[in-house]
C-alpha cells in the first residue's frame, strides 16, 4: 500500500513538473554534459522504406542519431511492426535490450506502447501522432506531433496562386475554381489538414471551393488513383492528398492536373504537375527527446513541433508547375505565421452553416463516447494543437464539400 | 522397334511405409538442404554472411526469456487453430474457414468485454466471454456443416466465404467501437481497468494461453484416437458409404465435428482477445486459419507432431522478420526464405511416400563410363 502511495505521489510530482515546463521546447542547457556513449535508442516503424510515411520517420531518426554523435550500435530500427500485440512485444524487446528511449511512429501503436511504458518505468516511450499521453499521466510516456496545418496552409497558398494563374489564362472562370482532396479517413488529423489547405488557398483565391473524398486507408495506391481521377472528372482543377501512396500524384501527372503533395517531393515522378509539398520533419523532436534523456531531463508530455522548431517544412517550389511569385508569397505568410500575426484557423476567415464559429468544444481527452470536453475557440481563433499535440479540428466549414465519409476500416 | 529406348530415364514408385527413423531422416535432410539453398540465395542476392543470418533467426526466437515466451505464444495460437481444423480434415471436410471462426470468437469476446464491463463481476465476465466465443466459433463452423449435411453444398467454398463475412462483421463493429472517432481502430479494450482480461500466472502474459492450448492438444489427441466420436469421423472420412452401412449417422457426425472445429477456433479467438491482444481488428487472426491447414497436413493430422510443426512455422515467421530488421533487408526477402524452407519441407513428403527408380541400363552405362 505504501508503495502505491509513493508511486502515486511520485507520478503526481512528475506531472506537475511537466506542467511547469509547459511547451517550452528550447534547450537551455548546452550539450557539454550530455553523455552520448551510454544511451541506446529504439525505433518502431509500421512499415519499411517503401512507405513514404515511414521513410520520413526513418530519415529523421537517422539524421537525429547522427547529429547527436550516436554510432550504429546505439540505435535499433524495428520495421514492419503492426498495430497489435507485436508492437508491445517489439517495445518490450527493445527495452530489455537496453534502450533508454523508444519511439513509435504510427497512431495505432499507441495503446501497446502504453502497455510497455507501464511495464518499464525507467525507459522513456515517445509516441508520434498519439492522443493519450496527457490523460494517461504516465511519467515515462509522451506524445508528439507538429503543427502541420501551418505547412498545409502555406501549400494551400501555392494552390490558390496556381488557380489564379489558370483563371487569368482563361482556362476556366473564377466561379469554376474547384480543388479536389483525397483523404484517408474522416478523422481530425485529415480534416484539420484539408481545412487548413483550403483556407490557405482561399486566402489568395476567394472564389475557390473544394471537394473531398476518402479512401478509407492510409495506403491504397489504386483507391487513391481512382479517387483523384473521379475528382478530376468532376471538374476539380487542382488536387491535393493526405494519404501515403503515389496514387493521386501519378493520376494528376497523367491527366496534366496540378498537384500539391504531402510527405515529401513527388517532383521526380511528376515533373510537370508537382507544385510543392509539406511534411513533418521529425528530426528536431528526436533530437530534443534523446538529448533530454542524455541530460536526465524530463520530456514534454505533449510536444508540438512548429515552423519555428523546424518540424514543419515545405519542399522547394517547382517553378515549372507553380505560378510566378509562389515562393515569395509562401515566405511572406510563413513569417506572419511564425510571429503570430496570422492564425490559420482565424474564425473571421470561415463560417460553419453560414455562421461564425464563436465557441467549439473539441474531443481533446480521448474516450470511447467521443465526449466533447474542451473549449478550443479563444479570442476569435480556433487553437489547434494547443491542448494536446495531435490535431482535434474536426469542424466541417462552408465551401468544402464532402463527397463521402469514411470513419474507418 | 527397340522397346528399351521407350523406357523413361526414371519412374516413380510408391513406397511401402517407411520406418519412422528413415522418414524423419528424409525430413531432416530436407531442412538441411533448405538451409543450404537459403544460404546460397542470401549470399548471392544480398552479400550477407548466411551464418550470421541464421544466428539472427535463432536469436530472434531464443535470445531472451521474453523471446522464448513470444515463440511459445505464437506456437500455441497456431497449434490451437491446427487442432481445430484437424477433426474436420480427418473427416475429409475441408474446413478452410478457420480464419472466420477465430474472428467470430474474437468478436464475441470483444463484445462481452466492451458491453458488459461494469455490469457483472470480472470473474463472471471472463466466463461469459469464453462461453460466447466458443458458441460464436461453433456457429460459424456449424453453418457450412449444416448445409453440407442437408444439401451437400461444397464446404471448401462455403467455409472460405464465411471468412469474408466474419471479416466484414468485425470491420463493421470496429467502426462502431472505434476510439477516437474516425481512427478505424479500437485500441486496447479496458486498458486502465483490465476488465475482462484473463489473469496472468506469475506476471507472465503468455503462460496461461500456452497451458490451455497444451491441455487442448492432449484432449484432441484423445478425442481423435481413443473416443467413439473420433473413430466415427475417421470412418466418415474414409468412406461415407461404409459409414452409412455400419449405421453411423453421417449428417450428425459432420455437424458435430464442425461444431467442435469451430468451437476450438472460438477458444483461440477468446485467448487472443481476452488473453493477450485485448483488442479487436480484422487482422487479429493473422492468417492463422490458413497456416493451420498446412500445419495439420504436415503433421499428418497428429496433434503431438503439430506442436513441432507449429513451432517451426512460428520460428520461421519470427526469424524472417528479424532478418529484415537486422540486415536492413526488405520484408519480402524474409518471405522468400520462408518460402524456400517450406518448399523443401512439403516437397520431402513426396520422397517419403514415393521413390524414384532409375532405368537400369542408364545406371549401368553410367557405371561403365566412370
Amino acid at each position: 500500500m505504501m508503495k502505491k502511495i509513493t508511486a502515486l505521489l511520485l507520478a503526481m510530482v512528475m506531472v506537475f513538473a511537466l506542467c511547469a515546463c509547459g511547451n517550452n521546447s528550447d534547450d537551455k542547457k548546452t550539450d557539454d554534459n550530455a553523455d552520448a556513449s551510454k544511451i541506446k535508442v529504439g525505433f518502431i516503424f509500421l512499415h519499411d522504406e517503401n512507405s513514404t510515411y515511414d521513410l520520413n520517420f526513418m530519415n529523421a531518426a537517422e539524421a537525429a542519431c547522427k547529429n547527436l554523435g550516436l554510432d550504429e550500435s546505439q540505435y535499433v530500427f524495428k520495421k514492419n511492426i503492426p498495430e497489435d500485440q507485436k508492437c508491445y512485444d517489439a517495445a518490450a524487446e527493445l527495452a530489455e535490450e537496453g534502450c533508454n528511449i523508444i519511439f513509435a511512429d504510427s497512431f495505432g501503436h499507441e495503446s501497446y506502447i502504453i502497455e510497455a511504458a507501464k511495464e518499464f518505468p525507467d525507459v522513456q516511450f515517445c509516441h508520434s501522432t498519439g492522443t493519450l499521453a496527457h490523460t494517461e499521466k504516465l511519467a515515462n510516456y509522451h506524445n508528439a506531433f507538429a503543427s502541420i496545418y501551418e505547412g498545409r496552409y502555406l501549400a494551400g497558398i501555392a494552390a490558390g496562386l496556381k488557380l489564379n494563374e489558370m483563371i487569368a489564362n482563361g482556362d476556366f472562370t473564377a466561379d469554376e475554381a474547384k480543388m479536389g482532396y483525397v483523404g484517408a479517413f474522416t478523422y481530425a488529423e485529415v480534416m484539420s489538414g484539408y481545412t487548413s489547405f483550403f483556407l490557405g488557398a482561399r486566402s489568395v483565391c476567394p472564389t475557390v471551393t473544394m471537394d473531398v473524398t476518402f479512401t478509407g486507408s492510409w495506403y491504397d495506391e489504386t483507391a487513391e488513383k481512382e479517387a483523384a481521377n473521379t475528382l478530376i472528372k468532376n471538374g476539380c482543377k487542382l488536387i491535393s492528398q493526405h494519404a501515403d501512396s503515389m496514387g493521386a500524384p501519378t493520376a494528376c501527372e497523367t491527366a496534366g492536373v496540378p498537384n500539391v503533395s504531402y510527405n515529401g517531393s513527388t517532383e521526380s515522378a511528376c515533373p510537370n504537375t508537382f507544385i510543392v509539398s509539406s511534411r513533418i520533419d521529425w528530426t528536431p523532436y528526436y533530437e530534443y527527446a534523446i538529448k533530454a534523456v542524455m541530460n536526465g531531463e524530463t520530456i514534454d508530455t505533449d510536444w508540438t513541433g512548429t515552423l519555428k522548431t523546424g518540424s514543419v517544412v515545405l519542399t522547394d517550389v517547382n517553378e515549372k508547375a507553380a505560378a510566378a511569385g509562389t515562393a515569395e508569397a509562401i515566405a511572406e505568410a510563413k513569417a506572419k505565421l511564425e510571429d503570430g500575426s496570422l492564425n490559420v484557423f482565424d474564425t473571421a476567415t470561415f463560417t460553419v452553416d453560414g455562421k461564425k464559429l464563436d465557441s467549439y468544444m473539441a474531443d481533446v481527452d480521448t474516450d470511447k463516447d467521443y465526449t466533447k470536453d474542451t473549449e478550443v475557440v479563444e479570442n476569435g481563433v480556433f487553437y489547434e494543437s494547443k491542448f494536446r499535440s495531435a490535431p482535434y479540428f474536426d469542424v466541417m466549414i462552408d465551401g468544402i464539400n464532402l463527397l463521402d465519409t469514411n470513419f474507418g476500416s | 522397334m527397340n522397346n528399351n529406348s521407350k523406357e523413361p530415364l526414371f519412374h516413380i514408385v510408391k513406397r511401402g511405409t517407411l520406418p519412422w527413423y528413415k522418414a524423419w531422416g528424409i525430413r531432416l535432410l530436407a531442412v538441411v538442404i533448405a538451409l543450404i539453398v537459403c544460404a546460397i540465395v542470401t549470399m548471392t542476392v544480398t552479400g550477407e554472411n548466411p551464418i550470421q543470418v541464421y544466428a539472427t533467426m535463432i536469436d530472434s526466437s531464443f535470445g531472451s526469456e521474453r523471446k522464448v515466451w513470444i515463440l511459445a505464444q505464437n506456437t500455441a495460437m497456431l497449434l490451437g487453430v491446427s487442432l481445430a481444423v484437424t477433426p474436420a480434415f480427418r473427416m475429409k471436410f475441408w474446413n478452410i474457414g478457420g480464419e472466420g471462426q477465430i474472428l467470430a470468437g474474437c468478436l464475441a469476446a470483444a463484445a462481452c468485454m466492451i458491453c458488459l464491463a461494469d455490469t457483472v463481476p470480472n470473474g463472471l465476465l471472463i466466463v461469459i466471454s469464453a462461453v460466447a466465443s466458443i458458441i460464436a466459433g461453433a456457429i460459424w463452423g456449424g453453418i457450412p456443416a449444416f448445409f453440407k449435411a442437408k444439401w451437400n453444398t461444397n464446404e471448401t467454398l462455403f467455409t472460405l466465404m464465411m471468412n469474408y463475412v466474419a471479416t466484414q462483421l468485425v470491420a463493421f463493429f470496429v467502426i462502431i467501437w472505434e476510439v477516437p472517432k474516425g481512427a478505424g481502430q479500437i485500441g486496447i479494450i479496458n486498458q486502465s481497468t483490465q476488465i475482462g482480461w484473463l489473469p496472468q500466472i506469475g506476471g507472465n502474459k503468455y503462460m496461461l494461453n500456452v497451458i490451455i492450448i497444451l491441455v487442448l492438444t492432449v484432449a484432441v489427441y484423445i478425442y481423435l484416437n481413443y473416443s467413439k466420436h473420433g473413430y466415427e469421423l475417421s470412418v466418415v472420412g474414409e468412406s461415407e458409404r461404409t459409414a452409412r452401412y455400419v449405421g453411423i449417422k453421417v449428417e450428425k457426425v459432420i455437424i458435430r465435428t464442425m461444431l467442435l472445429s469451430g468451437a476450438i477456433c472460438g477458444i483461440v479467438g477468446f485467448l487472443l482477445v481476452s488473453g493477450t491482444d485485448h483488442t479487436l481488428s480484422t487482422s487479429l487472426s493473422g492468417g492463422r486459419g490458413f497456416t493451420a491447414v498446412m500445419i495439420s497436413w504436415l503433421a499428418k493430422f497428429n496433434p503431438i507432431i503439430m506442436i513441432f510443426a507449429s513451432m517451426l512455422l512460428a520460428f520461421l515467421d519470427k526469424g524472417a522478420s528479424a532478418i529484415s530488421t537486422n540486415f536492413g533487408l526488405n520484408h519480402s526477402f524474409s518471405d522468400i526464405l520462408t518460402g524456400i524452407i517450406l518448399f523443401f519441407i512439403i516437397g520431402c513428403e513426396f520422397f517419403i511416400s514415393y521413390k524414384l527408380s532409375f532405368r537400369k541400363s542408364a545406371g549401368k552405362e553410367a557405371a561403365e563410363n566412370v
